[in-house]
């Protein structure tokens, strides 16, 4: 897919409190949906899926004194197009000490497009157990998926065309929170 | 990334920085139920061994199998090399089967730079001759940091067989990349005269030790030695053998290394392999994690 240049006009979706409010109403979402978040897992999938499990698990522990593991799944060594680009370095897959076995696993993540991450993400995912169901969380969906997957807890939907970009950054990994649409003109 | 592992000096910081973080990753695998990465799925390993080895084989081999690669095993004893075939055929007759790695092990010095040349796969030396062995370093220098948690600034001294060591040499070229000091200790005989640019050069193994982080304990290789070059097994053992009083003389948290096979009561005491300074059943399961991270890093991508 192309990239959009590096001096493409970008606009901002979603900046600072908005993105902390986004991140509320998902907690808010998992408690409801998963009836108080009990035998319930977040797994990050690196690099800014890991920060922002661990702030669904802060917000949720702060709703309802729940405390749900949190744990970090790399995708990489999963990934359909390993072969069609460099060499990527790896990152960390950490689960929980109680695993995943039996467990509603809820994989987080920044972005969802093309669906292929979260298709890798479900490979990895049965090599390391088996959890009773899988869920997904992401901040932003912005549509163009290439594969029959969705999402289950949604931040927000963002239209875009394929050839404009999504940039997530948080203050964990980028020292600040911002999601900024990259390449549209509008 | 290299496209090759011949030699440590392929290595800069970074790289080699880079494959010890990715087998820390890999090492997460072996506690596992399901062992294995789909990493290298349809890609082909060959092992390709003109000198025998048990460890480094073994390793190479479930290395590349926990990445999913398919692995031809391949040993001079009982191949057409016993019937005079050159390794040059023996690399165009890889090249045709689809080899995209040859890991290569020979008795020559050189044997695995000549290779590069004539396979368009990656070529990973696991040892030629008294040269090098490039993965055995990796794997010790991923045992220190993991032991130690750092390499920068460590204090290693190499003791033993360094003329005939393809550890030592790559060890010593690795480390001093990645920030240690390295000391070599031997008889003068089995010292060489070109390391002295990247190590220091001691005789008296008593006076190194107490200033240690690591002592790595090479095997006196008999089978390539025509000389005589010690007195005697006995004499050697007294002077340059880590025995229990010598292993108190090393500061509290200093390891003891050996790259394997050892020569038990010779270069180690068995007292002292089996203590719990030893890092040496810890280094074999090391090189499986290092060899899965250096094939994963040459072959994974485009």
């Amino acid at each position: 897919m192309a990239q959009p240049r590096a001096d493409a006009p970008s606009k901002i979706i979603l900046e600072g409190s908005d993105l902390h409010r986004v991140v509320d109403r998902i907690a808010h979402q998992i408690l409801e949906k998963t009836s108080g978040a009990t035998g319930t897992v977040l797994l990050g999938i690196p690099t800014r899926g890991v920060p922002l499990a661990h702030r669904l698990a802060a917000r949720i522990h702060a709703f309802e004194g729940v405390e749900v593991p949190v744990g970090s799944l790399d995708i990489t060594l999963y990934r359909d197009d390993l072969r069609l680009k460099a060499t990527r370095a790896l990152g960390r897959t950490e689960l929980p000490p109680a695993g995943i076995d039996g467990l509603r696993v809820i994989l987080v993540d920044d972005v969802l497009f093309s669906g292929r991450s979260v298709r890798a993400a479900l490979d990895a995912l049965k090599d390391l157990g088996r959890p009773s169901s899988v869920q997904l969380a992401v901040l932003v969906d912005r549509g163009h998926r290439q594969l029959p997957i969705r999402a289950d807890y949604v931040g927000k939907n963002i239209p875009t065309a394929l050839a404009e970009s999504v940039k997530v950054a948080l203050t964990e990994t980028d020292g600040a929170d911002e999601v900024r649409l990259i390449g549209g003109l509008s | 990334m290299i496209k090759h592992l011949r030699s440590a000096a392929d290595l800069d910081a970074d790289t080699a920085t880079l494959i010890l973080d990715t087998a820390a990753e890999m090492a997460a695998l072996s506690g596992r139920e399901v062992k294995k990465l789909p990493a290298l799925r349809g890609r082909t390993v060959v092992n390709l061994f003109y000198e025998d080895s048990t460890r480094t084989r073994i390793s190479f081999e479930a290395a590349a199998k926990r990445l999913s690669a398919d692995v031809i095993n391949f040993s001079a004893k009982g191949s057409s090399v016993s019937k005079g075939e050159s390794l040059k055929d023996t690399a165009l007759t890889l090249q045709a089967m689809g080899a995209d790695a040859v890991v290569i092990r020979h008795s020559a010095s050189g044997a695995p730079h000549r290779l590069a040349n004539w396979v368009e796969g990656s070529v990973v030396n696991a040892g030629d001759g008294t040269h090098e062995h490039p993965t055995q370093a990796l794997l010790d220098a991923y045992t220190m940091r993991s032991r130690l948690g750092r390499l920068d600034g460590l204090k290693v001294a190499i003791v033993g067989d360094v003329l005939h060591s393809r550890v030592a040499r790559s060890n010593i070229l690795l480390l001093s990349t990645l920030g240690a000091r390295v000391t070599v200790v031997g008889p003068p005989t089995l010292i060489p005269l070109d390391l002295t640019d990247k190590a220091q050069v001691s005789y008296d193994l008593d006076a190194v030790l107490p200033d240690s982080d690591v002592v790595m304990m090479l095997r006196v290789q008999t089978e390539r030695m025509q000389d005589s070059y010690f007195p005697s097994a006995r004499e050697y053992s007294r002077r340059y053998g880590l025995d229990v009083p010598r292993l108190r003389k090393l500061p509290e948290h200093a390891i003891v290394m050996h790259p394997g096979p050892m020569n038990r009561g010779m270069e180690i005491a068995p007292e002292v392999a089996d203590s719990p300074r030893s890092t040496i059943v810890e280094q074999v399961a090391n090189g499986v994690s290092v060899r899965m991270a250096v094939l994963y890093l040459l072959l994974g991508g485009k």
